[in-house]
């Protein structure tokens, strides 16, 4: 019988593989790439929320990207020229986040009556009532910059300690793209923590008993309506974590990152990976946010194959991200890495 | 009183065009339950296959009265959209029907971004003029003004609803889908061939979307590889605000998003003092939308307290 390694041992090598992952990818791939994968850990954040109302509570949000949305705007009014503040990064990141939940439950409220299709058109025009005042809202006050969208947002900043500007430690030169990497797998790791803890807890079971039978959860006692506004709540402040992040790393947003598509690719993440399993959503955003970049090379395969590029990388990358859509949904319709427990549906359906 | 006319005239043509839109929609969630996300760009590329046709015609037949190239080029965007349909309906939802309920959702939008990638490589970026070979004419009634093309879009549109309510009220086929509405499993029991209903359901869906996508082009003259995701989404709303599966709904919540709108770009700006602009009159259309669900959350005419899970 061979004895499996031992737990810290795995742990370690994982934490040294993702410590050593962005030095890595920019000696193998170059520096762009790192940014990618800044991206990458950001849309995880984006997905484990948008799991925890869609996976778990089985509540169809189309609107999702209106929380990253409100996030975002909240971290770049108080940490930049707009309105002349500047305050620091721990205190706006919260408050977003915060204002992100008060928004879920604002709208779960009046949507707790809806169900599949009817929540999922709602919670969408949701989205694009939030974009549009975004867009529109330069005047007859100035508050959003319109379509213009907001310039010159503060760098996280840490005392005198600047995460956008480059440090030498131990030789190696951490430039500012590196070190948000840390940044953001300290909070995607947070959030991984959170989505695990709650899987497993009362309120996860009793989201998942709401997503199978809102009916019979009710008579089981369930307090159906408080725990579908905590769904819409949690995940909501993940939404607008993750927006918080974003600002700051872009330093400029504008109401064109949060449209409707946005929130489709979010959602496809989820669905693509295996809806409410975490490794299975993890992997679904790494991909999706990965595959478009990849599909650039396209253009290189081309020369390599014919001596030259009859279709543009640019237009041909997106038409090959639809055929895979579909192609991975067709061969695996519960997604890439399902958890368990949909595998198992999934046969009984099938049976 | 004329500004009233005329929203109300503009609102009922556009309404009119929505429906013809959310007939497709309706229709296949109605016996799939499925949102057929791709219906939206099949809209667009109607419009876009039948200017290709009328632009080519123009050059060959300089001269040809503008009715007859618009029937020309309808005559062949609408076998090409329902082969279109079929096409999608075979290769990204059959294999899907009894996989979790999200999974065909992904392959439609999978779908949709292919076929507007697909239309944006054969017609480019620009937006395409719609040429000008339909009459130009303008009537004034009552201090509004109707142009021919409004007038046409409103006669044909009517004309078509009428003819699906035979076709599903009155015909074979139409008792068929009426069946496999209500149940799959029983319709074939009863010896309904479903995979052929559904089949011709998505034909008659395309060819409704066909006749959209031209109308829409003909209205705005333009078309655009885009244009089908927000009229989709607007069809897919008056579906659901109708409530979804119901032809009726969906023909009742075009014409009203149609009417919503054009009201809120309309009167937005007086009724808030100027404060908010025609800019906001999609964001007007949802709020009502919200609004309606609230109250009503199957729709206006959808089933109460049907429960679907």
């Amino acid at each position: 019988m061979t004895k499996r390694p031992p737990r810290w041992l795995a742990f370690s090598v994982l934490a040294l593989g993702l410590a050593a992952l962005p030095f890595l990818v920019d000696l193998g791939m170059g520096r762009s790439w790192v940014r990618l994968l800044d991206l990458a850990l950001l849309y995880v954040i984006l997905a484990l929320g948008l799991n925890i109302v869609v996976g778990y509570a089985g509540l169809l949000d189309l609107g999702y990207v209106a929380f990253y949305a409100l996030g975002a705007y909240v971290y770049a009014w108080l940490a930049s020229p707009q309105f002349g503040l500047h305050l620091p990064f721990w205190a706006v990141l919260p408050l977003g986040a915060m204002l992100a939940a008060l928004f879920g439950v604002l709208l779960g409220t009046p949507t707790l009556r809806l169900r599949g299709d009817y929540l999922a058109i709602v919670t969408l025009g949701f989205g694009e009532i939030i974009r549009i005042f975004m867009n529109n809202l330069n005047a007859p006050v100035n508050i959003t910059n319109g379509p213009q969208g907001i310039n010159l947002i503060d760098p996280v900043r840490l005392g005198a300690f600047n995460l956008s500007e480059p440090h030498r430690l131990f030789g190696l030169t951490f430039t500012g793209i590196h070190l948000t990497y840390y940044l953001f797998l300290l909070f995607t790791l947070l959030v991984i923590f959170v989505s695990m803890r709650l899987e497993d807890s009362r309120i996860g079971r009793a989201w998942v008993a709401i997503r199978e039978d809102e009916i019979a959860a009710a008579a089981t006692g369930i307090n159906t309506r408080n725990l579908k506004l905590l769904a819409f709540a949690m995940g909501a402040t993940f939404g607008g974590l993750a927006g918080g992040l974003f600002a700051s790393f872009q330093g400029f947003i504008s109401p064109e990152s949060f449209n409707l598509m946005e929130s489709i690719m979010i959602l496809c993440m989820i669905v693509l990976g295996g809806m409410g399993h975490i490794p299975g959503v993890i992997f679904g955003a790494v991909v999706l946010t990965l595959l478009p970049e990849a599909l650039r090379y396209t253009g290189d395969w081309q020369r390599d194959l014919f001596g030259h590029v009859y279709i543009d990388p640019a237009d041909l990358r997106m038409l090959l991200f639809g055929v895979a859509l579909v192609a991975v949904m067709l061969y695996r319709p519960a997604g890439l890495l399902p958890s368990t427990r949909r595998r198992r549906e999934f046969a009984d359906a099938q049976g | 009183m004329d500004i009233f006319l005329q929203q109300l005239i503009n609102g009922l043509v556009l309404g009119s065009v929505y429906a013809l839109v959310a007939l497709g929609y309706t229709m296949v969630y109605g016996i799939l339950e499925l949102i057929n996300f791709a219906h939206g760009e099949i809209t667009m590329i109607g419009a876009m296959v039948a200017l290709a046709v009328i632009g080519a015609l123009t050059l060959a037949a300089p001269g040809a009265p503008g009715v007859l190239l618009l029937g020309a080029g309808l005559a062949v965007a609408i076998p090409v959209c329902v082969a279109l349909g079929l096409v999608i309906e075979r290769v990204a939802y059959r294999p899907l029907r009894h996989a979790p309920r999200l999974a065909p959702l992904i392959t439609a939008i999978g779908v949709s971004i292919v076929l507007q990638n697909v239309a944006m490589m054969i017609w480019g970026k620009q937006y395409i003029p719609f040429p000008g070979i339909l009459p130009q004419g303008r009537h004034e009634i009552l201090g509004a003004t109707v142009s021919d093309v409004q007038v046409a879009i409103l006669v044909l549109a009517v004309i078509i609803m009428l003819m699906l309510i035979l076709v599903v009220q009155k015909t074979r086929l139409g008792r068929a889908m009426r069946a496999t509405a209500q149940s799959r499993q029983v319709a074939s029991l009863m010896g309904v061939d479903v995979n052929r209903v559904i089949a011709a359901t998505f034909a008659i869906g395309s060819a409704l979307a066909a006749v959209a996508g031209v109308m829409v082009s003909a209205y705005y003259g333009l078309a655009h590889y885009y244009m089908g995701f927000l009229l989709g989404l607007k069809a897919f709303s008056a579906a659901v605000l109708g409530g979804i599966g119901n032809l009726g709904g969906a023909m009742l919540g075009g014409l009203l998003l149609g009417l919503i709108e054009s009201f809120g770009a309309g009167y937005i700006g007086d009724l808030t003092g100027g404060f908010l602009g025609s800019n906001y009159q999609d964001v007007f259309a949802f709020f009502v939308l919200i609004a309606v669900l609230v109250f009503r959350p199957s729709g206006l005419l959808g089933a109460r307290g049907a429960e679907r899970a």
